[in-house]
């Protein structure tokens, strides 16, 4: 039998916790009694404490607890606290690591089955609203044009810059001991036009935009815009995902060509000042080294990388459910899962490229 | 004469309207919505089995219950947002819609045939409450725009939101949002209106105003309004009839008029729910 007594005031809580507890765990074979007659006040941060005891002692094994004694006033605290509610509440039991995986690559399943499923409604709604375009909502085109395009035109021609700047620098290096400095052009303007100009930019879009998108979108659906604009005759896709996903194919191509432009005048300016090449040289250099297929290659990569930013960010952002928290996985879904599709298209568009031998 | 004998099953729970809708008997108006043993919940997880009833023109029909029973669910069911396990609803005008192979509702593009009001109001943030307005009229008709500007202006005037016109939603409050969202519902001059806990989160001066507007749009306008709602004096005021969904035994225990239901209901649910006793009051009784 446990004896409780006086006043089990809140600050009295550990102190009541740690002793009954070390009195009444493991709980005896007869079960466990506690005597409450002289208990003469009892907070509800101690009550919710013997109760929980309670709890823990007579669920563990069915061992009967027995709480005797108390005054009107404490038991009815005790009943506020759920004393009555005996073995409701068992603790959960551990999920075994199998069931983890498994549970896990269902939510795997389940995403990629959601992601199918949206490009198969984009595309229908694609084609359906191309058969009456008065129904999709070209007006709202522009103003994402605007936000993903040219708002974000003075950042990607800095990154398209400083990229080609940094090439030219660590290329020149290498070339330098070989008295081939000249054939920095040709390095940067290749993996400039073929490959860091579409990939980097896409990777800035997808910062920009494809984050903004899938929280925009997120948040429309948790605070009902989604469905409400449903109730309002509009089909989301036609509505919110088609203009997006168009404003960023015409987008893309563009500010790729602008990186482009700029990764070339960084290297030449490390060319003119670095290396003492003269601007003619190196601009002749670089039109020797370019073909134009290496740079519609690299624009036909970012409309791929456009379709894959858009698609993905807008399925995200209408994928989302609960509330800010959701907002926020969501937005980062979206931003690791647009890294990682820029990745594989592009390896997939090597791998193309080499079979195709262009 | 409404049922007041509190039923237990989606079977038991034939609402009189609805033999007096198919006998001719008398009823408010024809029928506008008609719910078949519907069943919904999300997998195995059921909310309510078996719900039958109709919501008649003219009606102010509210769908009350405790907390998480499903009333909300519900009313995206009938709106058209989820799709039903089991059963059907029919809209007038819209036909009959019952679960469907994909589970995501196919939603219907076109002028809608009727409105909604969201619990959170549901504007457009990027969009002034005029814009919010102007969205659906600009979409669904071949108004110029000068006329579809005094349309918007008429609406906001209507819900007391005039002077608002050009502010965003972010820079009004709770009550005039609902506002605003009930003129955005009311945009294509629908003769059916879903409002989603209306008077949810207003000061008691805005309730009121709401249901007076709710009751407005009702009588002068003769639009049939199916809202939820635990406001027990907003029912009181507005509801002529109403629907009682229970979580526990997963259907709609008692249907009719919620001033009989509260005044003669032998259901200890009921009678707890309309004179505001605890549950576990309830629960003694009906032990």
């Amino acid at each position: 039998m446990l004896r409780l007594r006086g006043s089990l005031r809140f600050a009295d809580a550990h102190r009541v916790w740690s002793e009954v507890r070390a009195a009444a765990l493991p709980p005896p074979s007869g079960g466990v009694v506690f005597d409450l007659s002289e208990v003469e006040r009892l907070d509800g941060g101690v009550a919710a404490l013997i109760v929980e005891l309670q709890s823990a002692i007579s669920c563990g094994d069915g061992t009967p607890v027995d709480l005797r004694g108390a005054s009107a006033d404490v038991a009815e605290i005790l009943t506020l606290y759920g004393c009555q509610l005996g073995c409701e509440r068992t603790p959960p039991a551990p999920v075994p690591l199998l069931t983890q995986i498994g549970a896990a690559a269902a939510e795997v399943l389940d995403e990629a089955r959601g992601g199918l499923e949206f490009l198969g409604a984009v595309i229908v709604a694609w084609f359906s609203g191309l058969r009456r375009p008065a129904t999709l909502s070209w007006s709202q085109i522009w103003p994402v044009l605007e936000r993903a395009g040219a708002d974000g035109l003075p950042i990607v021609m800095m990154f398209g810059f400083l990229v080609g700047f940094i090439m030219a620098f660590q290329g020149a290096v290498q070339l330098e001991q070989f008295g081939a400095s000249i054939f920095v052009a040709d390095l940067v303007g290749l993996t400039i036009t073929r490959e860091l100009g579409p990939l980097m930019t896409a990777i800035v879009v997808c910062g920009r935009s494809g984050a903004a998108f899938a929280a925009e979108l997120g948040t429309m659906k948790v605070s009902e815009e989604i469905d409400a604009l449903k109730t309002l005759g509009f089909d989301p896709l036609r509505h919110l995902v088609i203009p997006r996903i168009l404003a960023l194919v015409i987008a893309l191509p563009v500010l790729t060509l602008v990186a482009d432009v700029m990764g070339l005048v960084g290297g030449l300016l490390v060319g003119l000042f670095s290396l003492d090449l003269t601007p003619m040289a190196y601009i002749h250099e670089t039109q020797g080294a370019l073909e134009l297929w290496d740079v519609t290659s690299g624009l036909l990569k970012s409309l791929a990388f456009a379709l894959a930013i858009g698609g993905i960010s807008c399925q995200q952002g209408l994928a989302t459910t609960g509330g800010a928290a959701g907002v926020g996985r969501r937005t980062t879904t979206a931003v690791v899962s647009i890294l990682f599709s820029l990745i594989l298209i592009d390896a997939g568009f090597a791998v193309a490229f080499n079979a195709l031998g262009v | 004469m409404s049922d007041l004998s509190p039923v237990t099953s989606g079977e038991d729970a034939q609402d009189p309207s609805d033999e007096a809708d198919s006998s001719g008997d008398a009823p408010v108006g024809e029928p506008v919505i008609r719910v078949k043993a519907m069943t919904m919940g999300w997998g195995d997880f059921i909310l309510q089995r078996e719900a039958t009833f109709t919501v008649n023109r003219g009606d102010v029909f509210v769908l009350l219950g405790g907390s998480g029973c499903g009333k909300s669910t519900l009313l995206q069911h009938l709106i058209g947002l989820q799709t039903p396990l089991a059963g059907s609803v029919e809209i007038a005008g819209l036909g009959e819609r019952g679960p469907e192979r994909w589970g995501e509702p196919r939603f219907r593009v076109g002028p809608p045939p009727f409105g909604v009001m969201f619990q959170s109001g549901a504007l457009f943030g990027s969009m002034t409450v005029g814009q919010n307005l102007s969205l659906p009229l600009e979409r669904w008709t071949d108004l110029p725009p000068d006329a579809i500007a005094s349309l918007v202006r008429g609406r906001l005037g209507l819900v007391g939101l005039r002077e608002f016109e050009h502010h965003y939603p972010s820079e009004i409050s709770g009550g005039m949002k609902k506002r605003a969202a009930i003129a955005r519902a009311l945009a294509l001059e629908p003769d059916l209106l879903f409002l989603d806990e209306p008077s949810a989160g207003l000061d008691p001066v805005s309730a009121v105003e709401l249901d007076d507007l709710i009751l407005t749009l009702n009588r002068q306008f003769g639009l049939t309004v199916v809202l939820v709602t635990h406001e027990l004096e907003s029912i009181f005021k507005i509801a002529t009839r109403c629907a009682f969904l229970d979580k526990d035994s997963q259907s709609i225990i008692a249907r009719g008029d919620p001033r009989q239901l509260r005044d003669e209901s032998t259901d200890p649910r009921v009678r707890a729910f309309f004179n505001r006793l605890p549950r576990s009051v309830a629960e003694e009784a009906r032990a």
